[in-house]
């Protein structure tokens, strides 16, 4: 199962606390984590990425293993980490404001 | 005994309150949505008990919730909100065209008849349709797609449909308003759409009395006159007589003719209100005095009215869906400020008083009133 850790306003809409589990068909990417998580949470489809573009919404970051992965390809491999379960993929709302 | 219920959008949330016809005790329920902005919350007028709300943030983008039972439960409904074939362009601050981009959702209006039904105004400026409850969305693409559409351009608050008014006599009719293309009409269901703009002038734009461009506010119409129209413009209050083929200003004697919503009394169709606001350099009241004006005459004639509204020290805007009228009798109405409080008058804005306040900044208020 992969952990997802989801912000706040995300975990409210879509009626959970703590983070989240996932069963991921494939390999662990980002894609394909994401892909889970909107079939889990349906009302969550076009608040982490665009509907259309499928991108990254420019104010979320994807943290992992103390990485910045917010720029990697949607199909890049996450960390082995990740994909075991043994740390969580972070979806992070960026700081804003004074 | 019949009721009333106020639909309260605000910067961070969406709050209830609901009174008998009396108004003079009013629950709070809320907030709802803690901490999104809430553009708008309206009930459909076929079901009172069904509410839709634009829902949005600037990380999670745009959300929309219904609710079935008056707002005691809710239920997230579609977010996909496309624009119809390739979206082309409109004109940017600096003069360039700029792609057409979904922003949010700035108005809802639920059809008169059918509660599953109902519009949503939008920035970048379009106007949308769902007919299965806001599960689904489609675009009416005549309104973006007319030809005057790659000469709209963004005011500072963006380029937004954020009035819609339904034709409660002539099924076919719409009138919306755009900032800052100004105000449009269709007359066969949305498919195709013309500029009602004769007769505004706008000094902010290279020509004053151009088709298109003008900053429309808010458009508002007594439901048994539907070609009588009433508009706050940026700087001027105006009157239609004609469902909006002609347009004459009646600021008359208001201290400033700046502001943003405008309402009429649900059962005087020649009462309309106005909060002027000092200038569009300045938002807010005149003189530190938070005063609605009242005409009688359907403008020209303006009474201040004040009593019960802070007359010193008060700097708070009302913006442009924040009042609202219901259709007791005498007229109850209310308008919500960027400083948290709404106020409401139960006669007609002879008296009014606080019903709620330090809420966060007021975006939107509605009123339903309950049998």
């Amino acid at each position: 199962m992969i952990r997802v850790v989801i912000p706040f306003h995300l975990r409210t809409l879509a009626g959970v606390t703590g983070h989240v589990e996932l069963r991921v068909e494939g390999p662990a990417t980002q894609r394909s984590v994401l892909d889970a998580i909107e079939a889990t949470y349906p009302m969550l489809r076009g608040t982490i990425r665009d509907h259309t573009t499928q991108l990254r919404r420019p104010f979320l970051r994807f943290f992992a293993c103390e990485q910045d992965l917010s720029h990697e390809s949607p199909d890049a491999m996450l960390p082995d980490a990740v994909a075991s379960g043994a740390e969580p993929f972070l979806i992070v709302g960026g700081i804003a404001g004074g | 005994m019949s009721g009333v219920r106020v639909l309260v959008g605000t910067r961070k949330g969406a709050f209830i309150l609901t009174s008998d016809g009396k108004r003079e005790r009013w629950d709070v329920s809320g907030p709802h949505f803690g901490g999104w902005e809430i553009y708008h919350v309206k009930g459909s007028p076929a079901d009172q008990n069904r509410l839709y709300v634009s829902q949005s943030s600037g990380w999670f983008g745009q959300m929309i919730q219904r609710s079935a039972d008056g707002g005691k439960t809710w239920e997230t409904a579609g977010n996909e909100f496309k624009y119809d074939g390739i979206p082309g362009t409109h004109q940017w601050y600096d003069g360039t065209q700029h792609p057409w981009e979904f922003k949010r959702v700035w108005h809802l209006e639920p059809s008169l008849t059918d509660p599953d039904t109902v519009y949503a105004g939008v920035e970048d400026a379009a106007l949308f349709r769902s007919t299965d409850a806001g599960k689904s969305w489609q675009e009416l693409p005549g309104l973006r797609c007319h030809e005057s559409g790659p000469r709209w351009a963004p005011g500072a608050g963006g380029m937004a449909v954020h009035t819609v008014l339904l034709d409660r006599m002539n099924p076919g009719r719409m009138f919306i308003a755009i900032s800052s293309a100004g105000a449009f009409r269709t007359d066969d269901g949305g498919t195709t759409w013309r500029p009602i703009n004769r007769g505004l002038r706008s000094d902010y734009i290279p020509d004053p009395n151009a088709e298109v461009g003008h900053c429309v506010h808010r458009i508002a119409m007594h439901p048994s006159r539907p070609n009588v129209l009433f508009m706050q413009k940026h700087w001027d209050v105006m009157r239609s007589n004609d469902a909006g083929e002609s347009w004459h200003e009646v600021s008359g004697n208001l201290p400033t003719d700046f502001g943003f919503p405008i309402e009429v009394h649900s059962h005087e169709p020649e009462t309309i209100y106005v909060v002027p606001i000092k200038s569009d350099s300045e938002h807010y009241p005149p003189d530190g005095k938070l005063r609605v004006y009242r005409s009688r005459t359907g403008g020209n004639e303006w009474e201040a009215l004040c009593n019960g509204l802070p007359q010193q020290d008060c700097y708070v805007n009302v913006l442009r869906e924040a009042s609202a009228v219901d259709s007791l009798d005498p007229c109850g109405v209310y308008f919500g400020t960027t400083g948290g409080q709404v106020y409401a008058s139960s006669n007609a804005g002879d008296a009014w008083a606080p019903i709620v306040r330090d809420l966060p900044a007021v975006l939107s208020v509605e009123v339903q009133t309950l049998p």
